[in-house]
C-alpha cells in the first residue's frame, strides 16, 4: 500500500520546471499527482508517477536532486465531509502529517499523505476500514 | 616596555648609516648567488658597488609574488641548501605555494624581531601565553612561539581551532595572552560570553594578526572580554609576524627598519610617495640570507609616518592595512574573506564548500548573500528541514563574521567548478 512518491530540489529559476517536465515527457512517464511546495528561493516538487524508479533515474542523469519518499493515498468520497472524517482518524490517532495534497476525480478524491511513520499510518486506515489506493493502481491513473 | 631599546630608540641618521651598510651588503650577495637578481642587474646596468646610500633604493628594480613563483621552488635562495634550517610556503590555493627559506641567523633574527613585538605590547616572562595561530607550513604559529619563548613566557603552543580546548586551556592554565587571528579573537570572545567564563579567565593581552582587521573590530574584542588588543604585522615572504608590531599608543605599527627597510609606492606607477600619503607598501629585505628580497611588492595598501611615537621609538609606523588588492571585502565595515565563509561552510556537512558570495547595497547597506550548494544526501523533502539548515548556516556566518547573511540554497552541483583560482565573489556595490 505504500506508495512512491518523486520529491524534486528545485531552485526558484525561470525554466527551470519545465525542464523537469520535458525529462520526463521525454521518458514516457505520465504524471498522476503533482504538487509543489514553494519556499522563497527554491521549491520541493512533489509527484507521483507512473514508473517511478525509472523516473528516478532519468532524473538523477539530468542532475535533478531527487529522492524518493514513501506515502499513503487514501481514497475518500468526493462530497462534503469526506476529508474531514478520514482526517479525525488519523488526528485522533495522534498522527502528524507532515504534508498533503489532493486531487478529485468524478465519484472519488484521492489524498496523497506524508507521517513519519507511512506503515503505521496505512494501518490505522485500514483498521478503520477506509480505502487506500494500492500503488500499482495510482500509478496508472 | 623594550627588548632592544639602543636600536628601537636611535637616530634616524645612524639607522640611515646601518641600513645603507646592510643594503649593499645585500645586494652584493644577490648580485653573488642568485641568478635571477644579478641577470637583472646587468639588464639595468646596476652594480652593488653602485649602490652606497639607502636613498638609492628607489633606483633599484622591484620584486614580484610572481617571481617567487616563477623561480619555485629554490631559484630564489642566495645560500646553498645545508645552510637552509626550516622551509615555510604559502597554502598555495592560487597555484604554485611560495616557499621561503631560513638559515639559522634568520630564524635568529625572526625570533629578535618577535621578542621585540612581544614585549612592545608588554608581554615578558610573567605571562603565560597562548599561541592560538596555526602551527606548520604557515609562519604565524613557531614565528610567534620561538618569540614568546625568547621573551620568557610560559608557551602553550595549542594552534589555531578547536575553540572548546582553547577556553579549557585558557580557563585551566590561567593565560594571560592569547595570539592568534582577529577574527578568530572575535569568535573566542563571543565564545568566553556565551560560555560565562569572562570572570574565570586571566586574559589581558591580544596579539592579533595575519590578516586585515578594522578598529572597530578591535573595540569589539576589547570591549567585549576587556583584553588589549595589539595589531601584529608581517608576511612569510619578508620574514612571517614580527614584521612591524603596535606599541602601547596603539596609533600604527612600528616597523623593524634596522631589517626591513619599508617604502610606499603608487602601484599603477611604481613612484615612491611622499611621507603620509597611501599607497602600495614595499619591502627590501636587508638581513635575510636565504631568500633577500629587493622591493618586494605587498599588495597591501597603506601609510608610512616618520614622526617619533609617543612611546619613545624612531622606528617608523605603518598605518592599518586599508585593503590588500586580492580578494578582501569590506562588508559594513567588517573584512570578509571568501575563505572565512568557506571554512564556515566546510565545517557544516550539510554543505559543499562550493559557494558564491554577493554583496549589494540596498539603501546604503551592504548586503550579504551567500548562495550554497546542498550535499546531495542531506538534501530532504521537508521544507521545515531545509529552512532550518539555512538558519544554521546564518548562525554560523554570523558568529564567525558578525554580519547577517541572507542564505540561499541552491541545487546541488549547480554551482560553477573552478580548476585555477575560484571566482566566488559578485560584488555589486557601486562604490
Amino acid at each position: 500500500m505504500i506508495v512512491k512518491q518523486l520529491s524534486v530540489f528545485l531552485e526558484n529559476k525561470l525554466g527551470r520546471l519545465t525542464e523537469l517536465t520535458k525529462v520526463l515527457a521525454e521518458h514516457d512517464i505520465n504524471i498522476s499527482a503533482f504538487s509543489i511546495a514553494d519556499g522563497t528561493d527554491y521549491g520541493i516538487i512533489r509527484c507521483i508517477v507512473g514508473r517511478p524508479e525509472l523516473a528516478y533515474t532519468v532524473l538523477k542523469e539530468h542532475k535533478f536532486s531527487v529522492t524518493i519518499t514513501d506515502v499513503a493515498c487514501l481514497i475518500i468520497p468526493h462530497k462534503p465531509g469526506g476529508l474531514y472524517h478520514a482526517l479525525q482518524i488519523i488526528s485522533n490517532n495522534n498522527i502528524s502529517i507532515d504534508y498533503m495534497y489532493a486531487f478529485a476525480a468524478e465519484h472519488d478524491a484521492v489524498v496523497v499523505i506524508r507521517t513519519e511513520s507511512t506503515q503505521e499510518l496505512i494501518q490505522i486506515l485500514q483498521d478503520n476500514k477506509l480505502e487506500l489506493l494500492r500503488s500499482g493502481d495510482i500509478y496508472q491513473i | 616596555m623594550f627588548w632592544n631599546k639602543e636600536i628601537e630608540c636611535s637616530s634616524r641618521n645612524e639607522l640611515h648609516n646601518l641600513q645603507s651598510k646592510r643594503l649593499h651588503d645585500m645586494l652584493l650577495r644577490m648580485y653573488n648567488n642568485v641568478p635571477f637578481y644579478r641577470n637583472k642587474f646587468t639588464e639595468l646596468g646596476i652594480h652593488p658597488n653602485d649602490i652606497t646610500n639607502v636613498s638609492q633604493l628607489s633606483s633599484l628594480p622591484f620584486t614580484y609574488k610572481q617571481d617567487l613563483r616563477d623561480n619555485y621552488p629554490f631559484g630564489l635562495f642566495a645560500v646553498p641548501q645545508h645552510q637552509v634550517v626550516r622551509l615555510h610556503a604559502s597554502s598555495g590555493t592560487t597555484g604554485k605555494p611560495t616557499v621561503v627559506a631560513y638559515t639559522q641567523k634568520d630564524l635568529e633574527t625572526w625570533t629578535e624581531v618577535m621578542a621585540r613585538s612581544l614585549t612592545m605590547a608588554g608581554i615578558s616572562n610573567s605571562d603565560i601565553m597562548q599561541v592560538a595561530y596555526g602551527y606548520g607550513l604557515f609562519t604565524g604559529g613557531l614565528g610567534v612561539h620561538y618569540g614568546a619563548e625568547k621573551v620568557g613566557a610560559s608557551v602553550i603552543p595549542i594552534s589555531g581551532g578547536n575553540t572548546k580546548k582553547q577556553l579549557q586551556l585558557m580557563e585551566d592554565f590561567g593565560s594571560t595572552v592569547i595570539a592568534c587571528t582577529p577574527s578568530y579573537a572575535a569568535f573566542l570572545s563571543e565564545s568566553i560570553l556565551a560560555e560565562k567564563l569572562l570572570d574565570k579567565i586571566k586574559l589581558k593581552i591580544g596579539v592579533f594578526g595575519a590578516e586585515p582587521w578594522t578598529e572597530e573590530m578591535r573595540s569589539f574584542i576589547q570591549n567585549s572580554i576587556g583584553i588589549k588588543a595589539y595589531n601584529i604585522y608581517g608576511l612569510s615572504e619578508i620574514i612571517g609576524p614580527g614584521v612591524s608590531m603596535e606599541c602601547e599608543c596603539q596609533n600604527g605599527s612600528h616597523i623593524f627598519e634596522d631589517h626591513f627597510i619599508p617604502e610606499i609606492i603608487n602601484p599603477d606607477t611604481g613612484e615612491v610617495l611622499p611621507e603620509g600619503e597611501l599607497g602600495e607598501l614595499v619591502f627590501t629585505t636587508i638581513t635575510k640570507e636565504a631568500l633577500p628580497l629587493l622591493r618586494y611588492r605587498t599588495r597591501d595598501l597603506t601609510t608610512l609616518h616618520y614622526d617619533t611615537c609617543a612611546c619613545g621609538r624612531t622606528m617608523v609606523r605603518m598605518g592599518r592595512i586599508i585593503g590588500r588588492s586580492d580578494d578582501m571585502l569590506i562588508i559594513r565595515g567588517v573584512n570578509v574573506f571568501p575563505s572565512q565563509v568557506e571554512s564556515v561552510l566546510i565545517e557544516l556537512a550539510e554543505t559543499t564548500p562550493h559557494y558564491t558570495i554577493i554583496v549589494n547595497r540596498e539603501n546604503n547597506l551592504d548586503t550579504l548573500e551567500i548562495q550554497v550548494e546542498v550535499v546531495e544526501q542531506y538534501w530532504t523533502d521537508e521544507m521545515k528541514v531545509l529552512d532550518g539548515l539555512k538558519k544554521k548556516i546564518q548562525h554560523a556566518i554570523a558568529n564567525l563574521l558578525g554580519i547577517n547573511a541572507s542564505i540561499k540554497l541552491v541545487e546541488p552541483n549547480s554551482m560553477q567548478r573552478f580548476e585555477g583560482k575560484a571566482q566566488r565573489v559578485i560584488d555589486n556595490r557601486k562604490l
